[in-house]
């Protein structure tokens, strides 16, 4: 019955999205004060509700362990601890389908409460393609995914969520990257409801700037876990493999950070029109893109999704629909909308139009490098492309973008010179300079990490001058949220680079009472013993870790043998001090009492995350700074446009 | 902006779809077979990938006992995979050469630190110019050669634990 309620409301759901998009495109057409104007919000705020009943009525049969349905059946099994079934109701394909446009559907209901920006016109159209591209998913869940589906006979055990992803870290990195990518999607409607009445106006850009702030903090955060846990999961001390999976989920991000910087040239100078509308596609576009990649198996990739070409082709024509449609409407419509304002090369907007290139440019770079084994299949050559290409070929825009986003925030709107600010150039430049030679003198350090380090040297000293000669009580939210979003680059920067510059690596076969050294540490095996946890048994081994000769930590990495679904996976130890961290995997038995045992000592590895959380809080605290100035302004604007009112009633009433 | 520039990522995107879509239409498990397999062994002379092993000559091949000859670099994914595989064969007597491809000494090294060395030699081809003049197209690939430095067997992707006792049974085969 829960399931069949929930199914229901999915049907139901989807008539409704239907509804909002021929309400708002019938009024759309007809201009302003059309009747079925009225309907398009109602309609999209019960269609939020509905879609958030499904999906709790999802999570229901996950946590009651429906076994007659037959998503739970394949993903789930009654022995699992009770945050995992929950977890497992998005941890599988139809189920992450689900949640998709559950979030969709209350973003939907949060423009049509809350958005009154805009003009009615707008924001009709814009509601128009929200509930068009919700229309395509609804399809898609009903057709060919869908999640509530019984089984004739119920299964007498369920078959289990794949250990690796029993996992709390992974329970809650994808629902945080759909969430950026349904925020994306967001601005996507905004994009193609501006560009259908053609106002691309600052307002716009302010309307659309919370939602892609947003995407981009669940973005950031999303990317930054996923990193965390292929790091700490998988065993094998790396953080990024540049996986077709990985790249699905950069690529929206590059595309976004994009927008945002464009999106704040056009709310505060009225420029880069044409060019903001092109990315808010190209942002969602990716995200779609990425879906697509991941979900088909097109690509092969060390992320095992269930993989159906059916549901390939499903994506494929919505992506083609979508995309597709809105690219035309750009071609057809984008000469017609004008210009905007100019500027100068030396100015903040320049300085944002060279981070927006080389944001592009890197963007192509890993589009190029994940769909070229696609392209060259297709000529029935196969190919791989890793590191070798990513890596060199990135850094030759990212550090051009880098050192525009030293100075950028430097400069003034509109019109600057590089004369003004040369104290504080003079110092980036020279930092950078003095990190480039103290680092080649002190270690031999190859090409990329050595440039990594300087520049993030030079970008940490740079992100922090644009709070210099300014009361730091009266800087705005907004600016602190700049502040600390370039910092934490710089801090990222510096942890990658360092990682893989100074990174210590050791294999050792030891006897419990041996010791090996890894950097700095010096690491004791005491002992191996067997370990059982609610569903898996563990070989754990007990290492004694002195740092420097201090005060020894026990460190206990297990290879751990899950039974349900059978499969072994490693589960690293970690020592973690404030200038790195201690990565111990235990290997498997190299005879005569021995066990291998691997060793990574990663100065400052741990930076790259925490910066990435830092970019993440600043894109709180820019989002947050933003919204508290637009309900400010709006509080402004309602009591002026009273005041008005109250004046003419004094006015007119003589009349009378 | 002209017109006509607006049109270019509508094309580049149509170009994508007919991409995708002719591809999810073909069958995903094709491999490019080599057109070697069968005849002889092309000359090549390999410096060594790593200090500790020596490099890879195609006069290695006529020893009389077959071979394993293994297609991998430490920058591709599916080779840490297969890495297990290959020590299973060696422990179960197989000769396996390798050759690593558009890879650097030290990041050989780490490769083999980390995931195991189950090589006799390993020879650096760094402008995969063997690779393609034996008609692989892709790493990892394995090719039994027999005793006489003729390609037997092609094994194309990781080897995964179901294929370990087919290879054994291809480098029987070729030596008898």
């Amino acid at each position: 019955m829960i399931a069949e309620l929930g199914l229901a409301a999915l049907w139901l759901a989807a008539a409704l999205a239907a509804l909002q998009l021929v309400c708002g495109a019938l009024a759309t057409h007809a201009g302003e004060g059309h009747d079925l104007a009225l309907l398009t919000r109602p309609a999209a705020i019960l269609q939020g509700g509905l879609a958030a009943f499904s999906f709790a009525m999802l999570v229901w049969v996950f946590a009651i362990t429906d076994l007659s349905v037959k998503l739970v059946a394949a993903n789930s099994h009654a022995m699992k601890p009770l945050v995992f079934k929950l977890a497992g109701a998005w941890g599988n394909h139809e189920g992450s389908m689900l949640l998709w446009v559950t979030v969709m559907a209350l973003a939907g209901v949060l423009i049509a409460a809350v958005e009154r920006r805009l003009p009615e016109r707008t924001m009709q159209a814009t509601l128009a393609a929200q509930g068009f591209v919700a229309l395509g998913f609804y399809a898609f869940l009903l057709l060919s995914s869908n999640p509530f589906e019984r089984l004739p006979i119920p299964a007498a055990e369920g078959m289990g969520l794949n250990p690796l992803l029993q996992d709390l870290g992974l329970a809650f990195h994808p629902p945080t990257l759909y969430f950026g990518y349904v925020g994306l999607s967001v601005a996507f409607s905004f994009a193609v409801g501006a560009l259908v009445t053609r106002q691309v106006t600052p307002e716009f850009a302010r309307a659309m700037r919370p939602w892609v702030l947003g995407a981009w903090v669940f973005l950031t955060l999303g990317i930054t876990a996923g990193s965390y846990w292929a790091y700490y999961e998988l065993g094998w001390g790396g953080w990024w493999f540049w996986d077709p999976v990985e790249n699905a989920s950069l690529m929206p991000w590059l595309a976004a950070t994009a927008l945002l910087h464009s999106a704040g040239v056009l709310a505060a100078r009225d420029a880069l029109r044409a060019w903001t509308i092109m990315l808010g596609v190209v942002a969602f576009s990716m995200s779609m893109l990425g879906t697509f990649l991941v979900r088909s198996g097109i690509l092969t990739s060390v992320h095992a999704f269930a993989v159906d070409p059916e549901r390939g082709s499903f994506i494929l024509a919505l992506l083609a629909i979508y995309i597709g449609g809105a690219l035309l409407l750009f071609a057809l419509r984008a000469g017609t909308v004008s210009e905007g304002e100019r500027f100068a090369v030396a100015s903040r907007e320049g300085a944002l139009v060279v981070n927006n290139v080389m944001l592009s440019a890197v963007l192509a770079i890993v589009l190029l490098g994940t769909l070229y084994p696609l392209l060259t299949e297709a000529f029935d050559v196969r190919v791989s492309v890793g590191p070798p290409y990513f890596n060199p070929v990135g850094t030759i825009f990212v550090a051009p973008m880098l050192l525009a986003m030293a100075v950028g925030p430097l400069l003034r709107w509109r019109q600057d010179s590089l004369g003004r600010v040369n104290r504080e150039v003079a110092l980036v430049a020279a930092l950078i300079l003095a990190a480039l030679v103290l680092v080649s003198i002190v270690g031999e350090v190859s090409l990329l990490p050595l440039i990594g380090l300087s520049l993030a040297g030079g970008l940490a000293v740079a992100s922090l001058l644009p709070l210099g000669g300014r009361t730091l009580r009266r800087v705005p939210l907004a600016t602190w949220g700049m502040v600390a979003a370039h910092f934490g680059i710089a801090m990222a920067l510096f942890g990658m680079a360092s990682d893989s510059a100074f990174t210590k690596e050791r294999l050792a076969a030891l006897e419990p009472g041996q010791s090996a050294e890894a950097g700095p540490w010096r690491v004791t095996l005491d002992r191996v013993e067997p370990v059982a946890g609610p569903n898996w048994t563990a070989l754990q081994a007990s290492l004694s870790a002195s740092y420097k000769g201090g005060e020894p930590i026990v460190l206990t990495p297990q290879a751990r043998s899950f039974w349900a679904p059978p499969q072994q996976t490693t589960e690293s130890a970690l020592a973690t001090r404030w200038n790195g961290q201690l990565y111990a995997v235990i290997g498997q038995e190299a005879g005569r009492g021995r066990w291998q045992i691997r060793l990574w000592w990663k100065p400052f590895v741990t930076w790259i995350w925490l910066g990435g959380m830092l970019v993440a809080l600043g894109g709180v605290l820019a989002l947050i700074g933003r919204v508290l100035a637009d309900l400010k302004r709006r509080s402004v604007t309602r009591r002026a446009r009273a005041r008005r009112d109250e004046a003419r009633a004094l006015v007119a009433e003589p009349a009378e | 902006m002209t017109r006509w520039r607006l049109w270019v990522p509508l094309l580049l995107f149509a170009g994508f779809v007919g991409l995708a879509g002719y591809m999810l239409t073909k069958p995903k498990d094709e491999f490019v077979e080599s057109r070697m397999v069968g005849k002889e062994l092309p000359y090549f002379a390999l410096r060594p990938a790593t200090q500790d092993r020596p490099g890879v000559a195609s006069a290695d091949f006529r020893s009389g006992k077959p071979r394993l000859l293994n297609i991998f670099a430490s920058w591709c994914l599916p080779c840490i995979a297969e890495a297990r595989q290959l020590e299973a064969l060696a422990k179960a007597g197989a000769e396996i050469d390798g050759i690593a491809i558009r890879d650097r000494p030290e990041d050989v090294a780490a490769f083999l630190r980390r995931h195991g060395n189950p090589y006799r030699r390993i020879g650096a081809d760094d402008l995969s110019e063997v690779q393609l003049a034996i008609g692989s197209s892709g790493v990892p690939e394995t090719f039994v050669i027999d005793g006489r430095g003729r390609i037997a067997y092609q094994h194309i992707g990781d080897i995964r634990a179901e294929h370990v006792p087919m290879l054994l049974e291809k480098l029987a085969e070729a030596g008898s």
